[in-house]
């Protein structure tokens, strides 16, 4: 089986479903000739032709309007924001159009946004966020983080196979970091099912995208201490794994949720809140909550290391639940 | 490339070479008349308590509406406005459908999920509007992308408002329709009113339509109170899109012959404004027109008036009869599921 880079696993996952359905096209800025600022689609424009691989002006509100347009005509839209941070530009036409049109026409709208996203390396703060949890909130939106090259090719076929808006979050900092082996066919990774990324049953991390990583690492300073942890990549936030959480916490009955995004109103408080509901009798201490701080990410490499939750801090909050 | 101001329609002759025969004539007369007749009822509705929420007309703009929605061919799209009751009227949804919609009822398009002219039967070519003005052109734009990718002779219409032209999304669907000469019509539905803004507050020039130009396309203005002419511009932008040779920028000017939504007393529009667009009502006009260069009789026009009154009577009964939708299915239908696409809409 070869192995992959998790771009490479997207730019792949990306060529097989439009080399096999005709109905998938990629639009956005600089996607053709360029191949896309991260160039996951470089080679494309040449194999699939300009009307399928389309360059827009700079027009992010055209883009993913243009997208859902083109969804309710029976394509299968791919859109590209260059970075994640600028789906704020298409909010209205994501979040107003797109997330609400099947709930009152009936028609489903069945197109994919690429949002390369998160931080590691300097972007600041229009470069590097993580804003899954803004779009968690709104019914009618689908959610995929892959955390692995494997994740990151199924995920994208089930996304663009999926009849709704799916937001699929691919981690910047993942790209040419995280090589693993991907199977040359095709698959599909169904949403909603949660991936052992690490078993144990003393304590549970909950987690998504590039912070599985940062979970794992963890986990191995905590084995040699002798505590077995276990990492729970939910590789969907919606849907999320409600199910395979609380069967996690019941087993390890302490549990660590972990994520990139800033704290307040993280999709990590909505986890902590079902685990309170649903599991507080199996829990032998307090959920805790590991995320970045609530402020812009930040530009000076000091600052934003301090931003982003690093692995010891995810080895002083196992160390502590495990002692609790 | 400087805005055309449309001539006004003249002789049955002319019409005739346009495309229209005497029945079609009268299927707009008859369209325009449920149009209006639909929204003097919904007022009466409202009145009785029986429309949650506003209740917003296109008083005024029957015309406009009923003449591009005559214009699209079969396998048309677009996505109109609260304004352009007529387009769904003339793409055949039935009337109780609408009442049931005023009302949240099952039977509604939207089956209770949203209210209003929030509203559309996506296998007569329309889609539901959003309260987001314009946020439907760059959909509309999609769409005519989609057609361009796949080669079909199809065209997409979207509608906006001169009040809503000033916003970010009408200038980048039109700027991307024009890069790729999409089958795109935008039709500016210019009322003079953006609630209590005048023009002068919402833009600097002197057309809506001036602004093509900058688009590389063309811009058209035609009087919205004139159905004829409304239709041939409509029908010209449209097989222009047809064949290849890009968007059109289509402006209908009207006057918002009511406030902007039920509440609203429209105090702010000065009275001899109202007059003057009074005196060139679209339905009175047409009807003018009808007897004197059609021959329409007092008959015809008395059974066709009648007909409508049934019609209306039987529509406003059945919606009644709609059941309202059951709270238990409010959290079906968010997501869609895999046997929902590939529906014939959905081509």
């Amino acid at each position: 089986m070869p192995e992959l880079t998790y771009i490479q696993a997207i730019s792949d996952a990306l060529r097989q479903e439009m080399r096999r359905d005709q109905r998938v096209f990629v639009l956005g800025e600089d996607v053709g000739v360029y191949g896309g600022a991260f160039k996951v689609t470089l080679g494309f424009q040449e194999e699939f032709g300009p009307w399928r691989v389309i360059d827009t002006p700079l027009s992010e509100t055209a883009i993913v309007g243009g997208a859902t347009g083109a969804a309710l005509m029976g394509l299968r839209p791919v859109a590209e924001m260059q970075f994640a941070d600028f789906i704020s530009c298409a909010w209205d036409h994501l979040v107003t159009v797109a997330a609400k049109q099947y709930f009152r026409g009936r028609t489903p709208v069945p197109m994919v946004v690429r949002l390369p996203s998160g931080g590691g390396f300097s972007g600041g703060p229009f470069h590097s966020q993580n804003p899954e949890s803004s779009f968690a909130h709104i019914p009618g939106l689908k959610i995929a983080c892959p955390a692995t090259p494997h994740d990151a090719k199924g995920l994208l076929a089930s996304a663009i196979e999926d009849p709704n808006p799916v937001l699929y979050f691919e981690h910047k900092h993942l790209y040419r970091r995280i090589k693993g082996e991907v199977p040359e066919e095709r698959y599909t990774i169904p949403f909603g099912q949660a991936r052992v990324a690490r078993e144990g049953d003393d304590v549970v991390v909950v987690t998504w995208g590039a912070m599985v990583h940062t979970a794992a690492e963890a986990a191995e300073t905590l084995a040699g201490e002798g505590v077995e942890t276990e990492v729970l990549d939910l590789r969907t936030v919606i849907p999320w794994d409600r199910e395979r959480v609380l069967e996690s916490v019941r087993r390890c009955s302490k549990v660590l949720v972990l994520h990139e995004d800033t704290r307040t109103g993280g999709f990590g408080a909505e986890i902590a809140a079902t685990i309170a509901e649903e599991a507080f009798e199996d829990l032998d201490a307090p959920v805790r909550r590991i995320a970045a701080p609530d402020t812009p990410v930040p530009f000076s490499p000091v600052l934003e290391k301090a931003f982003i939750p690093q692995v010891e801090d995810v080895v002083t909050a196992l160390r502590e639940l495990a002692a609790y | 490339m400087a805005v055309r101001e449309a001539e006004p329609v003249g002789s049955l002759q002319e019409v005739k070479e346009a495309g229209l025969d005497r029945e079609d004539l009268l299927g707009i007369y008859r369209s325009m008349l449920i149009t209006r007749g639909i929204e003097e009822r919904g007022h009466i509705l409202y009145k009785q308590g029986k429309i949650p929420g506003s209740f917003y007309t296109g008083r005024g703009n029957e015309a406009a509406a009923v003449g591009v929605g005559t214009a699209m061919g079969p396998n048309d799209v677009g996505t109109p406005l609260h304004r352009d009751m007529g387009v769904h009227i003339t793409r055949g949804v039935e009337p109780w459908r609408i009442f049931a919609q005023y009302m949240g009822r099952e039977g509604g398009p939207t089956r209770g999920r949203d209210g209003n002219v929030h509203m559309a039967v996506p296998e007569l070519g329309l889609h539901p509007m959003v309260s987001h003005l314009p946020a439907m052109l760059p959909v509309a734009t999609g769409m005519a992308l989609a057609f361009k990718i796949r080669g079909d002779q199809r065209v997409a219409l979207g509608w906006f408002g001169e009040g809503a032209a000033a916003r970010g999304d009408a200038h980048e669907s039109m700027n991307m329709a024009g890069v790729r000469q999409l089958p795109v019509v935008f039709v500016c539905d210019n009322n003079q009113w953006a609630y209590s803004t005048p023009t002068y507050l919402s833009y600097p020039v002197e057309h809506i339509a001036d602004r093509a130009a900058a688009y590389g396309f063309d811009g058209v203005v035609v009087d919205g109170t004139d159905v004829l002419a409304v239709y041939r511009e409509a029908r010209r932008a449209i097989d222009k899109a047809r064949q290849g040779g890009g968007p059109t920028l289509l402006e209908c000017l009207t006057l918002r012959m009511e406030g902007h939504a039920v509440h609203d007393d429209a105090f702010y529009v000065p009275k001899e404004m109202f007059e003057q667009w009074a005196a060139q009502d679209p339905i009175e006009r047409y009807r003018s027109w009808l007897h004197a260069q059609a021959g329409l009789t007092d008959e015809e026009e008395d059974e066709l008036r009648s007909s409508v009154k049934r019609l209306l009577n039987d529509a406003l009964e059945r919606a009644e009869e709609s059941p309202l939708p059951d709270p238990a299915t409010l959290a079906e239908g968010v997501y869609a599921s895999p046997e929902d696409l590939d529906t014939p809409h959905h081509k």
